[in-house]
């Protein structure tokens, strides 16, 4: 992206979560592929009912569920939660929707006025900012068009899906900004456990809204709609491309126009898709199939102290109880999977947890996130278990091996797993802690080296160093190093 | 013909217990009638289903010794099912073209139920396309006649329903009832026809017209035969949200009990009673309430002053929700595609291609719909009629402080001409203002026959009770049947339950 320093940035977002309930929102249908299966591996269409092919005749039941799991998303995004809530027919046809209406929520969302706290890099720096949430309304989803040269086909699996859409206030100024909002959103619907987080399956992504205008103006540019991006990286990327383009297009003399656009990743640019004028009239009307769901005192007090810790409240207590830095406190709190092995590493680790947290931490964020960088693999698909670094980490604390050791253990039960007392003996890991051996081979290292022991003697104490490095080196990185410094020293002084 | 032998179900069940005829004689004597009938009251016909059922009756009847009535209190009964309501691999049109290949692939709670009960299917009865119309001269397969005077309406939209229960050709009938359409036929059509309240039967299964005014009612030549459906396809249903949770009372066991007319009182609203209704509809109207006061009912006048706004209200209402819920029937997953389909420029395109495939009436109701929901109109429109709707509930719950029921005509005429009202939508929407209250208020309505005009066509009388007293209606009507001496019903008059 260009530099522009004359203009500001507008960006508000709306984030289309996918709930991972059992069931689909308004029918007995499961909402994602059974056990042991992929949702590719379903047949087209063989996950529907009358229900969610819309046959005639046939009547949506609301799932409970997706209300609690709505109340935890406003919960956690410090929303209102409206306690009367009605649902509201989004009429519009297109082929992917077979009732040729969304049962969707309109001016009555169950949750509004929340907000965000975000960290963001802003010019190289840490950056904090509250970001507002408008919104978060609960609605189904679509089918899948499929279009093929000379027709289309229509699958409904997809079809009635719950889905929460959250709508930020548009409080974003960069690119960064709302990669940040989206990804720190992203942290905490995982967290709740509400949605499974798939991104290339679409189960979270945005649109973004995108405008420009002079820097000092109040009085907000036209906007352009960016619609359904699946990607972090993507958002940022189209959001920096829309900059542009909006820019450019204002300095040429041009005019903006209020429109649909789409995010073309292969070729890095955004598309028109439709313009305001052909933007449809949803004639939203309330849902007369469904009856206004009331939530009581006693059903929003238990869904709101059945919140788990959210990643911001973890990063705070790590970085307080355990001495992390905040740079790996976010690292452990930036997917559920991370901080769950964390926290069970922890667990095993019983009375030694606070103690070794921080080595614990060290590796995680260290080595093992490298491993998942460089394989590309999410830490499950990986053979590495809590224990393995629970195991890794005593055995560095009590001398058993160094803390490169335990790096190269580390990396052998991410491959193949094992026992790491196994690995270590297999791979020849252990530290020499036995004084006779490391006394004996000072001893061939002074010998081998008079003048820099004279050196050493006769004041040059820097020449430490050399000793206990020669040393290591000849026992091939094994021996115990605060042993070893202790035997040098005391043998060049001897 | 066994078919024109017992009106009501508890005759037929009797004649079964005394072995008089079988289930499989009286479905296959219908059946004939029905093929040798010309008032088109059918659509289809379901021999081998019917025949099914009727067989499987026997069976249980055989097993028993007798019809066991308390589990199985519609056994070996033929029934005619309106073509709104869906039977699994059985067609479903709606009397439209759009829907006419579409096989259901599931059936609907209250058809079922009556299946469970012992029904027998005869077929899928004729309507007006999607339920909208008062005449049933708004199907795409043809009008249906008028059951004892041809040439004229049957009243509509459950008019193939009325009909078959009328000519015999069937013992009772479902229909569907949004602004009156089980009610007003039933009026026209000189059989009983009740609308259930709002959420008393479940409504899945049910084509959607307006799915906040849509209620399944039963067809029937007496009002006990009424209580028998309603009692066996009502209840909650976890499949349809706007189903009522309350247990169902036996309606049944009800009517065996003696009416106390003394402690009745009945509101008579003067604004069902006003200039330009047919006098005949008025004066036998009048006779069968001055009957009721003679029992010993005590009449209180009332006044239901919003129900002049009814008409417009529901014709913004109920096309509103229409035009949504046809908004499926795109050619997409539902509805006849054009042969050239394929050549279409775009989608938008292809969807009006498709939807030409409506009928007059139901293309002008999806566009009066639209026009009321859309931005900037639907304030002034859907807005204000969801506003003056609550006012007409509120005419209602305030008169049912100083009354138990209201008594008043079903319509303002009797059964016109085919061909007469139709070249005129408004005259025949206005034809619909006394029917129409009960589905905006959500209450039960039933029509009673109570007499006829000069050429012998029937006339109806409403009996209209507080929400969830279908009981009462159907007791009230039950001792107005009894008792009241009408030169049309020598059949049903002076039956016990």
């Amino acid at each position: 992206m260009a530099l522009h320093p004359d203009w500001e940035v507008v960006i508000g977002l709306e984030i289309h979560t996918q709930l991972s309930t059992e069931t689909k929102i308004f029918c007995g249908c499961l909402s994602k592929a059974p056990a042991g299966m992929t949702v590719a591996e379903l047949g087209p269409n063989a996950n529907t009912c009358p229900v969610c092919t819309a046959q005639p005749g046939a009547l949506p039941v609301l799932n409970r569920k997706v209300v609690e799991y709505a109340m935890r998303a406003g919960y956690a995004l410090n929303c209102e939660i409206r306690r009367h809530n009605v649902f509201s027919r989004k009429n519009y046809f297109y082929p992917d929707l077979p009732k040729g209406y969304q049962i969707s929520q309109f001016d009555l969302p169950i949750c509004e006025k929340g907000f965000i706290d975000i960290e963001f890099k802003k010019d190289g720096k840490e950056s904090a900012k509250r970001i507002g949430v408008t919104r978060i309304h609960m609605e189904e989803d679509a089918g899948k068009n499929l279009h093929m040269d000379e027709f289309s086909l229509v699958n409904l699996n997809r079809a009635c899906i719950p889905l929460i859409e959250i709508v930020s206030e548009p409080d974003m100024r960069s690119s960064e900004e709302a990669g940040a909002y989206m990804r720190t959103v992203y942290g905490i619907v995982t967290a709740l456990g509400i949605c499974d987080g798939n991104m290339q399956e679409g189960n979270f992504r945005c649109d973004a809204n995108v405008s420009v205008m002079k820097k000092g103006s109040t009085k907000f540019g036209t906007r352009a709609e960016i619609k359904n991006v699946n990607s972090f990286r993507f958002v940022e990327k189209a959001i920096e491309y829309e900059i542009d383009r909006q820019i450019a297009l204002i300095e040429s003399g041009g005019k903006i126009v209020q429109e649909t656009r789409l995010w073309d990743s292969a070729k890095n640019q955004t598309f028109s898709m439709r313009s305001k004028e052909e933007a449809h009239d949803y004639r939203y009307f309330p849902e007369p199939d469904l009856i206004p769901v009331n939530i009581d005192e006693a059903w929003a007090a238990r869904v709101k102290a059945s919140l788990p810790e959210l990643p911001t409240q973890k990063k705070a207590r790590y970085v307080s109880e355990f001495g992390l830095s905040n740079y790996d406190a976010g690292v452990l709190t930036s997917s559920p999977a991370l901080t769950v092995f964390f926290e069970e590493t922890l667990r095993l680790l019983g009375s030694d947890a606070k103690r070794l947290a921080k080595t614990v931490s060290n590796n995680l964020a260290g080595e093992i996130s490298r491993l998942m960088n460089e394989d590309q693999i999410e830490l499950s698909a990986s053979r590495l278990l809590p224990e393995h670094v629970a195991d890794a980490v005593r055995l560095v604390a009590s001398s058993g091996i160094s803390s490169t050791g335990a790096k190269t253990a580390l990396g052998v039960a991410w491959k193949s797993g094992g026992k790491i007392s196994a690995i270590v003996e297999n791979e020849g890991l252990a530290q020499v802690s036995d004084t006779g051996a490391l006394e004996k081979a000072v001893d061939e290292i002074i010998a081998a080296n008079p003048g820099q022991t004279a050196e050493y003697r006769a004041g040059k104490e820097k020449l430490l160093g050399f000793f206990v490095g020669q040393t290591m080196k000849a026992t091939g990185g094994k021996a115990n190093p605060a042993m070893l410094q202790e035997i040098v020293k005391k043998k060049l002084s001897g | 013909m066994l078919n024109e032998k017992y009106f009501t179900i508890s005759e037929i069940h009797d004649a079964y217990d005394r072995k008089e005829f079988t289930p499989t004689e009286l479905t296959l004597d219908t059946l004939k009638a029905v093929k040798a009938s010309q008032h088109n009251a059918y659509l289809s016909t379901l021999e081998d289903r019917a025949m099914a059922a009727a067989k499987s009756a026997e069976k249980i009847i055989a097993e028993h010794g007798k019809v066991p009535r308390e589990k199985f209190p519609l056994l070996g009964i033929p029934l005619a099912i309106k073509d709104n309501l869906v039977i699994d691999g059985v067609r479903t049109t709606c009397a439209s073209k759009m829907l006419e290949n579409y096989v259901s692939p599931y059936t609907g709670t209250a058809v079922e139920r009556l299946e469970k009960a012992g029904a027998v299917f005869i077929g899928k009865a004729n309507m007006d396309e999607f339920a909208m119309g008062g005449s049933n001269e708004n199907s795409a397969f043809g009008l249906v006649d008028h059951p004892t005077h041809p040439g004229y309406v049957p009243g509509g939209s459950s008019g193939g329903s009325a009909t078959a229960v009328r000519a015999r050709l069937c013992v009772a009938a479902l229909g569907s009832d949004t602004g009156g359409s089980v009610r007003q036929p039933a009026s026209y059509c000189g059989v009983v026809g009740l609308k259930p309240s709002y959420g008393l039967v479940s409504r899945y299964g049910l084509v959607a017209f307006a799915s906040s005014l849509d209620q399944i009612g039963p067809l029937t030549n007496s009002v006990a035969d009424a209580a028998i459906l309603l009692g066996a396809m009502g209840g909650h249903d976890p499949k349809d949200s706007t189903s009522s949770p309350y247990a169902l009372p036996d309606f049944t066991a009800e009517l065996r009990k003696p009416m106390d007319w003394k402690g009745l009182r009945v509101g008579i609203p003067k604004e069902y009673f006003v200039d330009g209704f047919d006098p005949a509809v008025l004066s036998e109207v009048r006779a069968a309430i001055a009957w009721v006061e003679k029992q010993g009912a005590k009449l209180v006048d009332i006044s239901l002053p919003n129900t002049p706004y009814a008409v417009s209200v529901y014709y913004i209402v109920a096309v509103s929700e229409a035009s949504s819920n046809l908004a499926r029937f795109d050619g997409v997953r539902f509805g006849v595609r054009p042969p050239d389909a394929m050549q279409v420029e775009d989608i938008a395109d292809f969807f009006k291609r498709v939807r030409s495939n409506f009928g007059p009436e139901v293309k002008r109701r999806i566009i009066l719909g639209t026009f009321a929901l859309s931005s900037g109109y639907y304030d002034a429109y859907y807005r204000k009629a969801c506003q003056v709707r609550r006012m007409i509930k509120d005419d209602f719950d305030r008169v049912f402080r100083e009354c138990d029921v209201i008594l008043g005509p079903v319509s303002p005429s009797t059964a016109f001409k085919h061909g007469e009202k139709n070249a005129d939508p408004l005259k025949m929407y206005l034809n619909d203002i006394l029917t129409i209250p009960c589905n905006l208020a959500g209450l039960p309505g039933m029509s009673v026959p109570c007499g006829t005009d000069n050429l012998g066509l029937p006339i109806g009388l409403q009996v209209i009770a507080p929400m969830f007293r279908d009981d009462l209606v159907l007791k009230v009507g039950h001792a107005f049947e009894k008792g009241y001496p009408t030169a049309d019903r020598d059949q049903v008059k002076g039956k016990e339950v």
